[in-house]
């Protein structure tokens, strides 16, 4: 029993050193966003933040919690802070 | 009002609800807490004060009653003891020998319990009856 | 195997601490493939952790007594099922359970956002190595389950009869599930601190669902211990204001604060400071709830008889709350609001509204909780706070929130015209004040409080009603489904806005149930002979006779119960009959006990009565008066001592079970008085009706929206079009 554990306990040691070396030893690494990407996947994040905004705006004005003229002037500025994003995005992209 | 003075006003406000609020905390804490003793406090304790009996119960001191129970109450580690009455159904774990936490209030001789005050500790989480470790 | 799995806990700590070196060397740099590395250092902790709990668990089902903590925490009659979570019911075992989630959830999120989150994440690795770092160093060093004994006992000790509940086997996971995955939102604000990021929308977005679903899992670990205690134990409450309840609470009300003004955060870029704070303040609290079940630092039903885990846990806890406030502080400048409350009528002002009223709460809990130690403190005795001082407090915060989680689904965000809040408001207030007039005539206007409560959560079903009423009605409008189909795809298109909505309907019908059950309830406790009766409320219990009989498991005595059944009537009309019990479970600690008398020397449970409806719940538990059988069990000890050695066993065996049968023979015979405790109670089943809706409500608004997901991949698909048209 005792010869057998330490088999395993050997076994899994080196499971785990190959596991975590790989990607030292070049291999298997998890491509990871560059610096510009992740400024695109923030953007995104706030893009979907603006976009979900405009929706609940509009469902808002829709069930009767925003009136007409709040609305238009929420969603002209809204819409605004989007394309200000979608500028940024679009740099960002290059 | 100008925004800047309107943010002010609202931060003065929040402040003085959040010590207000500290304020009676401190204040009902002190004055409804109860002191939390051990039986060989109690030795010396004062009629009508309700304490906080934290202690083990006396081997062979639990008797029912037409009510509830009473037994004694003993230092976790020493043999100073106290009666303890206490009326309604006593927790599950109740026994001889397990450390319960009473609220009690002195009457005459004996201590009487709060209803609902009792409760032992629960066994699950005792190591020390446990089989002997090798 | 034990060999194994301790070896497999030094590796994973081993593995932890390269991991924490890793990370962090990785993210200094810029070296991807040390981040690479950490984060596989997390998987592999999850897989030698699954190991070691796997080999643990096989002991318990297998019942080897050579580990010590199974020759504790079960026995060969534990039935099965509670054999597999016999495993968490021990400090070592819960321990472990403890790393195994932890390392779960972190390497599902890591997974998650492998390709994302560059400057955060690896710092986030960091942080979530370290707690695995202490939980497999406690493992290792202090308290490991993996010890064996040097003489293997024949039988074990068994699984506390207490625990033998349904909701108490999936308490602990779901409570520590929630706890370990409060851990990856700190984790990560840790990271984004770290890295300059906190104001970024990202972070927060890998990270929502997981907070929302370790404030999921916390409360319903927090309602399956408070089920438990209605339903197993003899005294038919189910909240006590006790520490480890207490401690469990703390995180959920800081995590229900967080998740609500984290919306701000994402939509106006506000309240960056609050929301670090509430991240970081609710998983040091998650740690502190572990703590103090595990430490037994304060007199507590759950504390621990003697325990070598405080001073560790104190110095972790500081350590989370020093470097905590040292990062807020370091980065006050990146955390600047971006923009400004545009009006105090304004969802937004609401939702700020409810964060000082559960910080609030919190803080109260906080303080009641410590209050012992600050007292010991301060005057040199420790003091204590009964539950009349909780509710002192809790009971009108409670009473606020409820009110606030019905108007901040009829206001609008940014800003709200008082026309339209009148028009919104009409309807709900108009059927609260209904409701509350009602009420009061027919008499709950004795407690203000309670009655207040009823219209507060009147106030919310009916504009949560009316929300949906009109979302139905707009969806309808424009695209002429019928009303179901319109509700469905209305709630499968707002996610979050439906499904959170249905949760404060959920909370708000589980405060009723909590306000009507506190206010109302009827609890007597009186000593009856058989024949006689005792009122509560509308009802009358008559015991009619005693009960006793000797159940058995596998060849085994497994407990001797003695019940009574209880006729329940109301107005002379039977209601039901109830057969409350209590089973003495034999102590198996043979000792100084005698061959008899250890029968009645082990745990003690009560099978209580319940008969719960929508209106009502009527409950009993009793207890026996076996003082009478004491002669007997004494006489029967005496015979066996002396006859000990001179029979067969099997001979022996037989005559035991002829005496207990005598014994419980006897105990009928005598026509016994016994203890009851009656409770009558109106609305508590409301309370797990509305956990449930809360847990419905939980799970829509964390469900994954299709429509997002293919949204994303289409957006993927697009870039790629048009890079490659640009390519070409």
């Amino acid at each position: 029993m005792d010869i057998v554990a330490l088999l395993v306990i050997l076994a899994v040691l080196c499971a785990v050193v190959a596991l975590v070396s790989a990607p030292l030893r070049g291999r298997a690494v998890d491509r990871v966003r560059a610096e510009s990407d992740d400024e695109i996947a923030e953007l995104e994040a706030r893009k979907e933040a603006k976009y979900r905004e405009i929706r609940d705006a509009e469902l808002d004005m829709r069930t009767g919690k925003l009136s007409q003229e709040d609305h238009r002037a929420l969603d002209r500025q809204l819409r605004a802070e989007a394309v200000e994003i979608l500028k940024a995005l679009d740099d960002a992209r290059g | 009002m100008a925004p800047a003075r309107k943010r002010k006003i609202r931060l003065v406000v929040a402040l003085s609800a959040a010590v207000l609020l500290a304020g009676a905390l401190v204040y009902t804490s002190l004055l409804s807490s109860n002191k939390a003793v051990t039986p060989s406090d109690l030795l010396s304790a004062k009629a009508g004060a309700s304490y906080q009996l934290t202690g083990k119960v006396v081997d062979g001191s639990v008797r029912n009653t037409s009510s509830g129970v009473d037994f004694r109450v003993r230092d976790r580690e020493g043999t100073a003891a106290v009666p303890v009455t206490y009326s309604g159904a006593v927790p599950d774990p109740f026994r001889e020998g397990r450390e319960v936490i009473i609220t009690v209030r002195k009457q005459g001789a004996t201590f009487v319990g709060e209803r609902d005050s009792l409760v032992t500790k629960c066994p699950s989480k005792f190591t020390e009856d446990a089989t002997q470790r090798s | 195997m034990a060999t194994v799995g301790r070896a497999l806990l030094i590796l994973a700590l081993a593995v932890a601490l390269y991991g924490v070196a890793a990370s962090v060397y990785g993210a200094v740099r810029g070296r991807d493939e040390w981040v690479a590395s950490g984060r596989r250092s997390v998987y592999a902790i999850a897989a030698l952790v699954t190991g070691s709990f796997a080999i643990l668990e096989i002991a318990f089902l297998r019942s080897d007594f050579s580990f010590a903590t199974v020759a504790s925490h079960s026995s060969t009659t534990t039935p099965t099922f509670y054999k597999g979570a016999a495993a968490w019911s021990s400090q070592e075992g819960s321990l472990l359970l403890w790393l195994w989630l932890l390392s779960l959830w972190s390497s599902l999120v890591l997974f998650a956002t492998r390709r994302q989150l560059r400057r955060v994440a690896p710092y986030a690795t960091a942080v979530l190595l370290g707690f695995a770092a202490f939980f497999a160093a406690l493992l290792v060093f202090k308290e490991t389950p993996f010890e064996l004994l040097a003489v293997v006992p024949a039988e074990g000790a068994g699984l506390n009869p207490l625990l033998r509940h349904p909701s108490m086997m999936i308490h602990p996971p779901m409570l520590y599930s929630g706890y370990t995955l409060f851990t990856i939102p700190f984790a990560f604000a840790i990271g984004a601190l770290i890295a300059r990021q906190v104001g970024a929308a990202d972070w927060i977005r890998a990270t929502r669902r997981f907070a929302l679903g370790a404030w999921l899992f916390l409360g319903i670990g927090i309602l399956l211990g408070a089920r438990w205690s209605y339903a197993e134990l003899g005294w038919g409450g189910y909240w006590a204001w006790d520490p480890v309840e207490n401690a469990s609470l703390l995180p959920w009300l800081t995590g229900t604060a967080f998740i609500h003004s984290i919306m701000i955060q994402e939509k106006r870029g506000m309240l960056k400071i609050w929301n670090v704070s509430l991240v970081l303040a609710t998983g040091t609290l998650a740690i502190l709830g572990t703590f103090l079940v595990r430490s037994g630092i304060l007199d507590s039903i759950h504390a621990f008889g003697a325990s070598t885990l405080g001073v560790p846990f104190v110095i972790l806890i500081g350590v989370l709350i020093a470097s905590s406030i040292g990062l807020v502080v370091l980065r006050r400048n990146e955390l600047r609001s971006e923009n400004r409350l545009d009006s105090l009528l304004s969802r937004e002002a609401i939702f700020l509204l409810n964060n000082l009223v559960l910080v609030a709460m919190a803080f109260v809990v906080f303080w009641g909780t410590f209050w012992p130690l600050i007292a010991e403190a301060l005057t040199g005795t420790r003091r204590a706070l009964g539950p009349p001082w909780f509710d002192t407090y809790t009971v009108p915060l409670a009473i606020v929130l409820v009110l606030l989680s019905g108007i901040g689904p009829v206001i609008a965000w940014r800003r709200a015209t008082v026309s339209n809040a009148r028009r919104n408001f009409l309807l709900p207030a108009l059927a609260a004040i209904a409701v509350g007039a009602l009420l009061a005539v027919f008499g709950a206007a004795t407690r203000p409080l309670a009655l207040a409560m009823f219209v507060c959560g009147a106030f919310v079903v009916a504009s949560v009603g009316q929300e949906f009423w009109r979302g139905v009605g707009v969806r309808r409008a424009m695209t002429g489904e019928n009303a179901l189909v319109a509700l469905r795809s209305l709630v499968a298109r707002n996610r979050r806005r439906y499904g959170g909505y249905l949760v404060h309907v959920g909370m708000a019908l589980l405060f009723v149930g909590v306000a009507a059950s506190t206010a109302f309830n009827d609890a007597r406790d009186v000593r009856l002979a058989p024949g006689q009766s005792v009122r509560s409320g509308d009802y009358t219990f008559t015991y009619e006779r005693a009960t006793s009989h000797i159940s058995t498991r596998g060849g085994d005595l497994e407990k001797i119960s003695f019940g009574a059944v209880v006729d329940v009537s109301r107005d002379g009309r039977h209601v039901t009959t109830m057969r409350p019990e209590r089973g003495y479970y034999p102590s198996r600690d043979v000792a100084g006990l005698g061959p008899v008398g250890r029968f009645f020397e082990g745990e003690a449970t009560s099978e209580i009565g319940l008969d719960a409806g929508l209106r009502r719940d009527i409950w009993t538990a009793m207890t026996p008066d076996i003082r009478r059988l004491l002669p007997t069990i004494e006489e029967g000890d005496r015979v066996f001592s002396a006859a000990a050695g001179r029979l067969e066993p099997e001979l022996e065996g037989q005559a035991l079970g002829m005496a207990l049968k005598g014994i419980v023979d006897k105990y009928l015979a005598d026509r016994p008085e016994a203890t009851f405790r009656v409770i009558s109670s109106p609305l508590v089943t409301w309370i797990w009706i509305g956990s449930i809706v809360v847990f419905l409500g939980g799970l829509i608004a964390l469900w994954p929206g299709p429509d997002a997901a293919r949204r994303r991949v289409t957006a993927r698909y697009a870039a790629r079009v048009a890079e490659d048209l640009g390519r070409a």
